[in-house]
């Protein structure tokens, strides 16, 4: 894994890039196994590795781009970068040691959700749609809010914009 | 890539395959790992593998643009049918108890539709998404012509 991070640093090649992000997503995957989260590795490696490569590969073959060019200067981005790092890595030090019992995490509503009084093995599953239903129907309502505002900009009707499309090109 | 030999066999063998695996993740939600996101993004990924192996606009016959609109929208209205069904049948709004005469069933139907809604919507909008980006370009060779 950081094998492929450094060599995405280094890289100039977008396909490449993009090829390598999925590897990168592929490898992240199988950490949240590791993790005992299967359900996040699944959607890590069919969106992260799979439909979003495959769309960046799109994008790419539509700008006709190949290679990026290398920066002058680096040192904003490099600054930002490594000052979020900073943050995230002092912020995770702060938290309760890994499957620690005594986690205000898992002491505040957890153990109602462990008495599985709906009968659902799955206890993502059940946290996801009955005990939080209204958050994964806000989750689902940004999904397709996010799909209607793809149709509201990227739709050609071919009729009207048949004119604007020539222009544009 | 229709005329590569190998890339068309395996994707006929494979695609099934990824569909069937998806409706097992989406309907196995409640006892293994998965539910209704998970299955929405396979089935989505399964598609888009179709139409890169046997190009976009045979994947379109099978699966036409008014029926991935129309995905996007009743995904989230099954989900919010849901709930209205729980306010019409004496409880709150999402409150999945009053959907069976036995409370625990009636979590069990209402967590099984709200999970196909999120399906139906994810896998809407991610095959929408590739739709249009893979008819972007398309579109612009065909305009100059």
């Amino acid at each position: 894994m950081v094998a492929s991070v450094f060599a995405l640093l280094f890289l100039r090649n977008l396909l490449s890039v993009v090829v390598l992000s999925g590897v990168y997503s592929f490898l992240m995957a199988t950490v949240l196994v590791a993790l005992d989260a299967v359900d996040v590795a699944m959607t890590e490696a069919a969106v992260g590795a799979g439909v979003s490569t495959v769309l960046l590969l799109g994008a790419l073959y539509l700008c006709r781009t190949r290679d990026a060019r290398p920066m002058r200067k680096p040192w904003l981005p490099l600054a930002v970068s490594l000052s979020t790092a900073a943050l995230l890595i002092h912020g995770a030090m702060g938290l309760p040691e890994f499957a620690d019992p005594r986690a205000p995490i898992h002491r505040h509503v957890v153990p109602r959700y462990m008495q599985n009084e709906i009968d659902v093995p799955n206890v993502v599953t059940a946290v996801l749609a009955s005990y939080r239903g209204f958050d994964t129907l806000g989750e689902t309502t940004v999904v397709f809010t996010a799909g209607a505002g793809l149709i509201a900009l990227l739709r050609r009707r071919p009729r009207q914009e048949d004119k604007g499309g020539r222009h544009g090109q | 890539m229709v005329n590569d030999l190998i890339p068309r066999v395996l994707g006929k063998l494979l695609i099934p395959f990824i569909l069937l695996f998806a409706l097992y993740v989406q309907f196995h939600g409640d006892f293994g790992p998965g539910g209704g996101f998970q299955a929405g993004v396979l089935f989505a990924a399964g598609i888009v593998l179709h139409a890169l192996i046997f190009g976009l606009a045979n994947t379109r016959r099978v699966i036409p643009d008014a029926l991935v609109e129309a995905m996007l929208a009743c995904g989230v209205l099954i989900y919010a049918g849901v709930g209205l069904a729980g306010i019409l049948l004496g409880g709150n709004y999402l409150d999945y108890f009053v959907l069976d005469p036995n409370p625990v069933h009636g979590q069990h139907r209402g967590i099984f539709w709200v999970e196909v809604g999120v399906a139906v919507t994810v896998c809407g909008v991610m095959l929408q998404i590739f739709y249009l980006f893979a008819a972007r370009g398309h579109d612009g060779a065909d305009g100059t012509d």
